[in-house]
């Protein structure tokens, strides 16, 4: 007889399953949602992200980039070019003999292996955080030695 | 007498007017009617997006307007700016033609839907007695898109989409039309109007029928705003409430409980099935055919299947809200009316504060209930898509042709018992008695039917206890025995004496 009422139990509890599910996921209608609306809340990105590169300065306001193509030569996706030029003493950009007067990255071809910032002897080039990197079109993704380049801490913005 | 454009057009009832007031009419109500189905597709787009999203724990569309309100409109941007695709193998005609057959016959089952009180204003076509016949006859029609779309793309998902989808809709009828069928025994009528008044407003009952028309000596026309006994005099004042206005435990939902319930819920899974919506969505099921029936189509065409679906999902409910919630009827007698009393019709000014209140009566609280009822059934099936995995196929086909049918078709003939006990038993009271015999027969009718509906359910529970007795002892030797899939497929190891040598 137990056994009789053990499986009226269990037909009953599978008639009342269906309802149990719509309860259950009813029940989510209400709960906070663990999304985080991207554009306007962030999550904090790692300190080692590897995205977007930037060329960096020193406090002086020189460039760190002497236009050695060390990262050009390590990149494994031939995505950098540089273009090196002599400093003179009145164009002076960085304290080296040379520096870099074309320095373009192609996003496209990037692969953010970070291998570059690490071929770089003065640490002038490195992955940061920024990962916005949409564009409408190809030629947009070739960033410029402009682009990448952090402002001057010296000099006053004029924008 | 001389009225002027405007009481032809609007105020006047039907039977005072002449034709081309007529036809106006009749193209205004198509215009509010049409405007009503399509109209809500957005709203029902962006509802079942959002309330998904927040059912499954995220926060669905946001981005487009305020909630994300406008995102169906730009979901419809893109759908139209986008390439209008015909593949080259598909038979040109019926490709053309499946979205419109699809899309067509839910707008016109609109056409019997009422909204309101008014007998001249109370649907597109209020004074169709059929409407639940022209329902059948049409909802029926929207399948043959499905079929067609699959046929003609000349393309394997679209034709299995297809074949199940007629399969699916044509077993899924069958439950479908005998509930229908029970709201019909229970009612009495096949017009949609008088299942949602609970009789038929043709008919005189000693009640003013709401829309009847009445002069008060001067020759001003007033409507009676619901239906109700006149209490003094000829203008209508302190109208009591009809008691099939009381309140929700007249509307068919609850009539000869369990039975009229037992005909909604099952009226209410093959609607479902009928719309193809999940759980039920095996014609584009996208883990097995792609997108089923409309694979092949793109752009416009496939907007056009995009809004019939969801046009039909509102149909349906609409129907459900007509056939078994009580249509435009406020849950309780009070809230369906403004609380008449000259005071407030004075207060309004003069001779239109009748018309007002009668306007505000049509045209705000009674639609207002009617959608508000639309909306909760459309919300509950949105929760149950989320809720349910989607079925097998021959799951499907074995609930609609071995759980579905069966229980509807007893649950009507329990119905018809209990009727025609009841009539019965009315009929030789009526001789004997000069007592209302009404509560009397409803309790014998009824007690009738349980009887008969409980030793159905004992035979059907005996059935389903036996089922598991086996299992259970099936399981005791061989714990795969119960695996359902497993069930049916018998290997027979073969006779080594039969083995060549």
């Amino acid at each position: 007889m137990s056994d009789f009422w053990a499986d009226v139990k269990q037909i009953a509890s599978e008639v009342v399953a269906p309802f149990k599910g719509l309860a259950t996921v009813g029940s989510k209608l209400t709960e906070r949602k663990t999304v985080i609306s991207y554009p306007e809340y962030r999550r904090p990105m790692g300190v080692r992200a590897r995205w977007q590169h930037v060329l960096n300065r020193y406090d002086n306001g020189l460039e760190k980039c002497i236009g050695c193509s060390l990262c050009a030569g390590a990149c494994p996706a031939n995505a950098i070019l540089v273009v090196a030029a002599e400093n003179t003493d009145k164009a002076r950009y960085s304290p080296g003999e040379r520096f870099a007067v074309r320095y373009e990255i192609n996003m496209i071809r990037c692969i953010y292996c970070g291998f570059c910032a690490e071929a770089c002897p003065t640490g002038a080039i490195e992955l940061k955080d920024n990962f916005e990197l949409a564009e409408d079109s190809r030629k947009s993704l070739i960033y410029t030695k402009e682009m990448l380049l952090v402002p001057d801490p010296n000099r006053e913005r004029v924008d | 007498m001389n009225y002027q454009w405007w009481e032809y057009l609007f105020t006047l009832p039907g039977n005072q007017i002449p034709w081309w007031a007529e036809v106006v009419r009749s193209v205004i109500r198509l215009l509010i009617g049409v405007a009503g189905a399509l109209g809500s597709v957005p709203i029902l787009v962006w509802l079942e997006r959002r309330l998904l999203g927040l059912l499954q724990g995220r926060l669905g569309p946001n981005r487009v307007g305020p909630f994300g309100l406008l995102q169906p409109v730009a979901d419809a941007l893109k759908l139209f700016m986008k390439e209008d695709i015909t593949p080259t193998n598909v038979d040109k005609t019926l490709y053309y033609l499946a979205p419109a057959v699809a899309l067509a016959p839910i707008v016109m089952s609109v056409t019997v839907l009422p909204w309101n009180a008014s007998r001249d204003w109370g649907a597109v076509a209020p004074g169709l007695d059929i409407g639940i016949l022209f329902l059948l006859g049409v909802a029926s029609i929207e399948v043959y898109g499905v079929i067609l779309a699959g046929w003609s793309s000349n393309n394997k998902y679209s034709l299995l989409g297809g074949l199940r989808a007629s399969s699916q809709v044509i077993s899924y009828e069958l439950g479908m039309g005998l509930s229908i069928i029970a709201v019909l025994l229970m009612s009495g009528t096949l017009g949609t109007q008088a299942i949602v008044l609970g009789h038929d407003p043709a008919q005189p009952s000693g009640y003013f029928q709401a829309g009847t028309t009445l002069t008060n000596g001067q020759g001003i026309l007033h409507y009676v705003p619901v239906n109700g006994v006149l209490s003094s005099g000829n203008i209508p004042a302190a109208v009591p409430v009809h008691d099939a206005l009381s309140g929700f435990w007249h509307w068919n939902v609850l009539k000869l409980f369990p039975f009229g319930l037992i005909a909604a819920v099952i009226y209410m899974i093959s609607m479902i099935a009928e719309t193809n919506r999940a759980p039920f969505d095996l014609p584009e099921a996208e883990t097995e055919l792609v997108a089923g029936f409309h694979t092949e189509y793109s752009s416009f065409k496939f907007a056009m299947f995009f809004m019939g679906e969801y046009a039909n999902m509102l149909i349906v409910s609409a129907i459900c809200v007509t056939l078994f919630f009580g249509g435009w009827l406020a849950p309780w007698g009070g809230l369906s009316q403004l609380p008449y009393s000259e005071a407030l019709a004075s207060s309004f000014g003069g001779g239109v504060g009748l018309f007002i209140v009668n306007l505000i009566n049509y045209c705000v609280i009674a639609p207002f209930w009617f959608v508000t009822k639309l909306y909760t059934l459309i919300s509950f099936f949105i929760l149950v898509r989320a809720s349910f995995p989607r079925l097998r196929y021959d799951m499907l086909m074995r609930f609609g042709w071995k759980g579905m049918l069966p229980v509807a078709l007893v649950n009507l003939v329990l119905i018809a018992v209990s009727l025609a006990v009841q009539q019965t038993v009315r009929e030789r009271w009526a001789k004997e008695t000069t007592d209302d015999p009404t509560l009397a027969a409803w309790w014998l009718g009824q007690l009738t039917a349980w009887a008969i509906g409980g030793i159905i359910l004992g035979v059907l529970f005996l059935n389903i206890y036996r089922d598991y007795r086996n299992r259970r002892a099936a399981t005791a030797t061989d714990p795969l025995a119960i695996v359902p899939i497993r069930r049916d497929t018998v290997v027979r190891p073969m006779d080594p004496a039969t083995l060549p040598e």
